[in-house]
């Protein structure tokens, strides 16, 4: 992956990274990056590389997930975990309007300038679906205008990981300011950095300890991720997945997957790109005080789609078709891309460890005995 | 969006739940919406309903038909004269009237339907000369259920429109039709190249509708409905309103029967 | 008559031959408004296919009165317990307006019908699509439906 602009891809040691991660919080930023938390590994504020994960992996399984410790130093080897990027572009909840007989007035709040610090490429492009679903709303354009993004490359695909098979990695595509490889050894641990914006060269400029990277380090990041892409776990069936779930909108499928799937919604609650809110408008106890916020909601709830005295969509087996068709075909209709970025996590935290891609695949295969 | 304060200075009981509101704005107005489209209306405190604009005024003011269904749709169908409402709007995609010139149009309205129909049938009122034949089908549940009573018979008594009001289930003191709207409309003598339909009412008989339309040669692109889902933004960015590929505040809530033919039908969907 | 006979979609299946040998058996009739038609129970002779105007169907319910059930107008089959010998009608019929119609006598059109299959067939056939469409029809009304949720599905 070359750098757009500036001087070519710069070799950080362990230091050096710290070096970036400071140059931002100087810069004004709140820095977010993977730290460990609750035998997870989550994602919050961080002001120094000594909170990434260094040396802890994943187990992450249909199901199941659990940190491991690994044999090297590495940060940025993980994924699946339940937190995504979206908390802080498009939060849980937020409030809208207050309005208290004088008029409406919008909710005050402040939109801190965000440092993404490890952005894997599933995750990257996550980010841009957003964008194009939510990106004319106030809220969200203020929160990811002044966004700066540190990619992160995948060198070591997690068992549920599926970028590939969804065109989203393992290395990140566009949007990113600086993007990173990680090398990490039983001897050295290095990040081959790229920039990708101006506002990425200069602060990689600012990084003292950087130095140029040789043809052959670059080549070695280069190639480590290129092999990633061969050794996923899991993907999508090839074909156009659009047809596909059309076409399969009577399936007998759908029973099947209902006798699994509880309509938890845990799904949707770790899916990067889920977006879908519902309002909650309430007043004080006087009544003098009226409030409107929104809250993350989820397709799998029974009264999402009520309409005239019940749900459009009662049965487990018409939520989770709503769910998975939208995720991978009608989001082509309405927003022009896939929804699925190929992460995981809905495999990992599913509690019955419902695998979308094996939902897909049996789909494609009855569709197939069909034609 | 904020909600913009509009204040309720007429209300008219249609039936035993159902009231239109006309509102003007408190302050500055809102755009103008177009028939078929719809605004967001915010009971303070409560929440917001969708509702499709009844009657558009020249004086800027809009009228809204609610049946109290809910906790919402009953704060706002009980407001009384002089209290502020919650606006927001207007949104969708209204009734296609542009490319129908010339055209026999039949207008077939079930139930509360026959409210975002009304602008439309008004429209088409003030343009009377750029259609042909134009026949306005109206059910209700009950002879006691219809809406807009008074301006039925004036359009039936005015010449320019044929009216044909029918029941699910009558009463003893009607003597009028009885039976389903799809009765008066097989009736219809339809030249299917040169005429446009709108249906507004439950999905059942709109689709019940459109499939005798289409049996009767007319192609689904001709065939106008408006579908109906849960909304909550207005603006295609909750998700709430899906209806397969379609986002019905955005994509909707008009759209052709070549749209939505396969998609009103499913089971859950 | 011949080319009206063509003009009606029940006899469209039917040749030339078929629909003269139908109106041999078929009549063009006219009533008042108010006039009864049909009497619930009475035994059936003759069926219509109404032209013009419109007609309720009703019967007795006590308590209620006498209930329209239906009203049908131009296009509409009145009558169809014809179709079987000695059968009586089930709802009674009244004009509500000036009526025109084509009257059939359900015995001697039976006849015709066992004498030539083939017309029997497809005249069934139009009167199987009319009474299919009755029927989803009625199964519409059924569905109820413009009415108000119950008590315990209102909107939040």
């Amino acid at each position: 992956m070359r750098g757009r602009r500036g001087d070519g891809p710069v070799v950080l040691d362990v230091i050096g990274l710290d070096g970036l991660l400071t140059a931002l919080r100087t810069d004004g930023y709140r820095v977010i990056g993977p730290t460990v938390r609750d035998d997870a590994i989550v994602l919050e504020e961080i002001d120094s590389v000594d909170r990434l994960p260094a040396g802890w992996g994943v187990d992450a399984r249909p199901g199941h997930y659990r940190l491991r410790r690994r044999a090297d130093a590495a940060m940025f080897a993980h994924s699946a975990g339940a937190h995504s990027w979206k908390q802080f572009l498009h939060p849980p909840r937020q409030r809208l309007f207050t309005e208290d007989g004088a008029g409406y007035q919008p909710a005050d709040d402040d939109y801190p300038r965000l440092a993404f610090f490890g952005v894997h490429g599933c995750d990257l492009a996550a980010i841009a679906r957003l964008r194009t679903v939510l990106g004319g709303t106030a809220a969200f354009a203020r929160r990811a205008d002044g966004l700066f993004v540190v990619a992160v490359a995948c060198t070591e695909p997690g068992d549920v990981c599926f970028c590939a098979s969804a065109g989203t990695g393992p290395a990140p595509g566009t949007g990113y300011d600086v993007t990173l490889t990680e090398l990490a050894g039983p001897d050295d641990h290095w990040f081959l950095a790229e920039a990708g914006s101006d506002a990425g060269t200069r602060a990689l400029a600012a990084v003292p300890s950087r130095r140029a990277a040789t043809a052959a380090e670059t080549e070695q990041a280069h190639t480590a991720v290129v092999d990633a892409a061969t050794r996923m776990g899991r993907r999508l069936p090839p074909g156009d997945l659009r047809d596909l779930l059309h076409d399969s909108r009577e399936s007998p499928r759908w029973d099947d997957v209902a006798q699994r799937c509880l309509t938890c919604g845990n799904c949707t609650m770790v899916c990067p790109t889920c977006f879908c809110t519902s309002t909650e408008d309430v007043t004080d106890l006087t009544g003098a005080r009226a409030e409107r916020a929104e809250r993350w909601a989820s397709c799998f709830e029974l009264d999402f789609s009520f309409l005239h005295g019940g749900s459009v969509r009662r049965s487990s087996a018409s939520r989770y078709r709503q769910w998975m068709t939208h995720k991978l075909a009608t989001w082509h209709d309405q927003f022009g891309s896939s929804g699925c970025v190929g992460c995981g996590r809905c495999i990992a935290w599913c509690p019955v460890g419902i695998d979308i891609t094996a939902e897909a695949a049996a789909l494609a295969r009855e569709h197939a005995g069909d034609a | 969006m904020l909600p913009v304060a509009y204040r309720v200075v007429e209300r008219a009981a249609q039936t035993r739940d159902s009231a239109t509101l006309r509102l003007q704005p408190d302050r500055a107005p809102l755009r103008r919406g177009r028939p078929g489209q719809f605004y967001m209306l915010y009971a303070r405190g409560i929440g917001e309903v969708p509702i499709s604009i009844s009657g558009i005024e020249d004086d800027g003011s809009l009228a809204f038909t609610i049946r109290d269904v809910g906790a919402v749709s009953r704060s706002l169908h009980s407001t009384r004269l002089g209290a502020l409402v919650g606006v927001r709007g207007p949104f969708g995609i209204g009734w296609d009237t542009s490319s129908v010139i010339g055209h026999d149009l039949v207008i077939v309205a079930g139930g509360l339907g026959l409210a975002p129909l009304r602008p439309l049938v008004l429209e088409l009122l003030g343009r009377r000369g750029d259609f042909g034949v134009i026949t306005v089908i109206v059910g209700a549940r009950g002879p006691s259920e219809f809406l807009f009573r008074d301006e039925l018979a004036a359009w039936a008594a005015g010449g320019d429109l044929r009216v044909e009001l029918t029941v699910d289930q009558p009463a003893a003191d009607w003597g009028g039709p009885v039976g389903f709207v799809t009765d008066p409309l097989a009736r219809l003598v339809l030249d299917p190249a040169t005429t446009t339909a709108f249906l507004c009412g439950p999905e059942p008989m709109m689709r019940f509708c459109a499939d005798l339309l289409l049996r009767d040669g007319l192609p689904a692109a001709r065939v106008q409905l408006s579908l109906e889902r849960n909304m909550q933004c207005g603006v295609g960015v909750c998700g709430h309103c899906q209806l397969g590929p379609l986002l019905v505040c955005r994509d909707g809530p008009v759209v052709t029967y070549a749209t939505a033919g396969d998609l009103v039908g499913v089971r859950e969907l | 008559m011949l080319d009206d006979l063509g003009a009606l979609p029940l006899f469209a299946g039917l040749d030339d031959a078929q629909r003269r040998v139908i109106g041999t058996v078929a009549l063009d009739v006219h009533f008042a408004a108010g006039r009864r038609m049909l009497v619930d129970g009475q035994e059936t002779r003759a069926w219509w296919l109404i032209r013009s105007g419109s007609v309720a169907l009703d019967t007795t319910v006590p308590g209620r009165g006498v209930v329209t059930v239906q009203t049908l107008g131009a296009g509409d089959v009145l009558g169809w317990s014809w179709f079987v010998p000695a059968q009586r009608w089930r709802f009674g019929a009244v004009t509500l307006e000036p009526v025109r119609a084509l009257e059939l006598d359900g015995a001697r059109l039976r006849a015709v019908c066992d004498a030539d299959p083939s017309l029997g067939y497809r005249l069934t056939q139009g009167l199987l699509e009319a009474a299919v469409h009755g029927l989803h029809s009625t199964r519409a009304r059924l569905l109820d439906l413009y009415a108000q949720p119950p008590d315990g599905r209102r909107a939040p």
